[in-house]
């Protein structure tokens, strides 16, 4: 990709049946950069993936990606029929790609003893590898993580994200991904979009190692791989989700 | 001997002529059986049945070939069904009675208007094999063939579909045309299948193959495949049983298949 910027949102807003999803989202993302986005419950966080993804159309702002874009997305879960029996391996070549292609991406993502392994045994920790690797088979410029980390313990999304920054520097790709912590984020973040319907604040986080309480939660090695991310709100929410200023008063711009 | 009997009848025409078109019937409903269970769509494949009772009568009315006025409205109320889904905020197992039940009472009622055609309802309910020409052997294994390519065309964009449809739409595929297709395929076999099973059975060819065949299967082209093998199995084994026990084709066959079934069940799973 030879372009500056691979994805960009302006003014994105999004009304489903009178309500207001997102509305004045603004952001973009570069080649080999890393976007997390954060925020509560009911954010909207899913919304603004599935715009980025073409899967849903703004109803006000628009978006713009690079031409021949190739994106590769990791759905939050797989809700896979009992009754059908796939293979690991069969499931990585439904979007296409050839047994070398399975192979390196499983090999990439460390799942090659699963290759034979019907889907719905694997764990949490294995369904999301799968996940990861399926991603990857499209060979894509951007991708696109939604709670790539959830249901992993703590020790296991160190390794997840090492791993993703790797996939990052070795081919070259960006990342978007949703975070459901609010305060810690991958360390290899380049920023950060807080989100509850607009963007709240964006910024780039800090590293654990800057705070103590943190470093002794989680010890040094997965300290590395996370980063505190300080909010820096100028206003809150209420219980509606309308923002509420310091000083009084409703408003919702 | 029974036996000397059941070769006697085996030689029969209109034997040869079922077990042509069952056999014909049973390689595009395997594969499509399968989806059928895949994506929990039984329930849809009753309706479209039930609606072959309205397209037998607006045949009768129009002059029509039935099987194709049963093509048609299936078609119908496949797209009807669609556009119900997008547009109402009722559940789609609602909307399904409604198109179900709504289509089976005009179709009784169209029919009891026609004093002048003599209908043995019986025969499109249960399955009439005697009923089966030359024809429609051709017809059978026409249609069967030309949706089993279609269902080849559709067939990775299908399983996409039913493992997730979001990933599947980002890999650029058009999820309403690819169901579309499939509905489609599911009403060509209905019309496919009537004379054969009738059509309150014709649910069952489509779902007791591809269950039976889940426990042998590692893959899903595996399934599909032992799910047309159990299918053409149970289509031959039934229309014996029918000849030798002189009992309807259509519930020998799903009797058949239900039996089948069960025989899986006692073996050890693949």
């Amino acid at each position: 990709m030879t372009t500056e910027t691979l994805l960009r949102g302006e003014g994105l807003g999004v009304t489903l049946r009178e309500r207001q999803l997102l509305r004045q989202v603004d952001f973009k993302l570069k080649p080999r950069q890393i976007l997390t986005v954060i925020g509560p419950n009911g954010a909207g966080k899913t919304t603004l993936v599935r715009l980025a993804l073409g899967l849903l159309k703004p109803t006000a702002g628009r978006i713009s990606r690079a031409p021949g874009l190739r994106i590769g997305y990791m759905p939050q879960r797989l809700s896979l029929p009992d009754s059908m029996p796939l293979p690991v391996g069969r499931f990585l070549t439904l979007g296409g790609g050839d047994h070398a292609a399975v192979l390196r991406n499983a090999t990439e993502t460390g799942i090659t003893q699963l290759l034979d392994q019907p889907m719905q045994g694997l764990s949490g920790g294995e369904t999301q590898r799968v996940l990861l690797a399926r991603a990857l088979m499209r060979d894509p410029h951007l991708l696109m993580l939604d709670e790539p980390v959830q249901g992993i313990d703590i020790n296991g999304q160190g390794e997840f994200y090492r791993l993703i920054v790797r996939l990052r520097d070795e081919r070259d790709c960006a990342v978007m991904m949703v975070s459901h912590d609010l305060h810690l984020v991958m360390a290899a973040t380049d920023e950060v979009l807080c989100i509850n319907q607009h963007v709240c604040c964006s910024g780039h986080p800090d590293m654990v190692t800057r705070h103590p309480a943190y470093l002794d939660l989680f010890g040094e090695i997965d300290a590395e791989t996370l980063a505190v991310y300080t909010h820096h709100h100028d206003h809150r929410h209420d219980l509606d989700g309308h923002v509420v200023r310091p000083g009084g008063g409703n408003d919702d711009g | 001997m029974w036996y000397a009997r059941a070769g006697e009848m085996m030689m029969d025409d209109f034997m040869l002529r079922a077990l042509a078109a069952g056999l014909g019937l049973s390689l595009i409903s395997g594969p499509l059986g399968v989806f059928v269970v895949w994506q929990r769509m039984a329930y849809f494949g009753d309706t479209l049945a039930h609606s072959a009772l309205l397209g037998i009568a607006l045949g009768l009315l129009f002059d029509l070939n039935l099987q194709l006025s049963v093509l048609l409205l299936a078609a119908f109320v496949a797209i009807a069904l669609l556009v119900l889904q997008q547009r109402s905020h009722l559940a789609s197992d609602t909307l399904l009675g409604l198109l179900a039940h709504g289509t089976l009472a005009i179709g009784l009622v169209a029919i009891s208007f026609q004093d002048d055609v003599r209908i043995d309802l019986l025969a499109y309910l249960f399955g009439d094999i005697l009923a089966v020409g030359t024809a429609d052997v051709w017809w059978i294994w026409a249609g069967a063939l030309s949706g089993l390519l279609l269902l080849a065309l559709i067939w990775r964009p299908l399983l996409n579909l039913c493992v997730h449809a979001d990933l599947a739409a980002v890999d650029g595929i058009n999820p309403a045309a690819v169901k579309l297709i499939f509905m489609l395929l599911v009403a060509l076999v209905i019309a496919a299948a009537m004379k054969i099973v009738g059509v309150l059975l014709i649910t069952a060819l489509l779902i007791i193959p591809a269950a039976t065949a889940h426990r042998f299967s590692r893959g899903p082209e595996q399934m599909a495949l032992i799910a047309t093998l159990i299918g053409a199995l149970a289509v031959a084994g039934g229309l014996f049983a029918s000849l030798l026990l002189d009992t309807p084709a259509g519930p020998s066959i799903v009797a058949t298949a239900a039996l089948l079934f069960l025989l899986g069940q006692i073996r050890p799973a693949a």
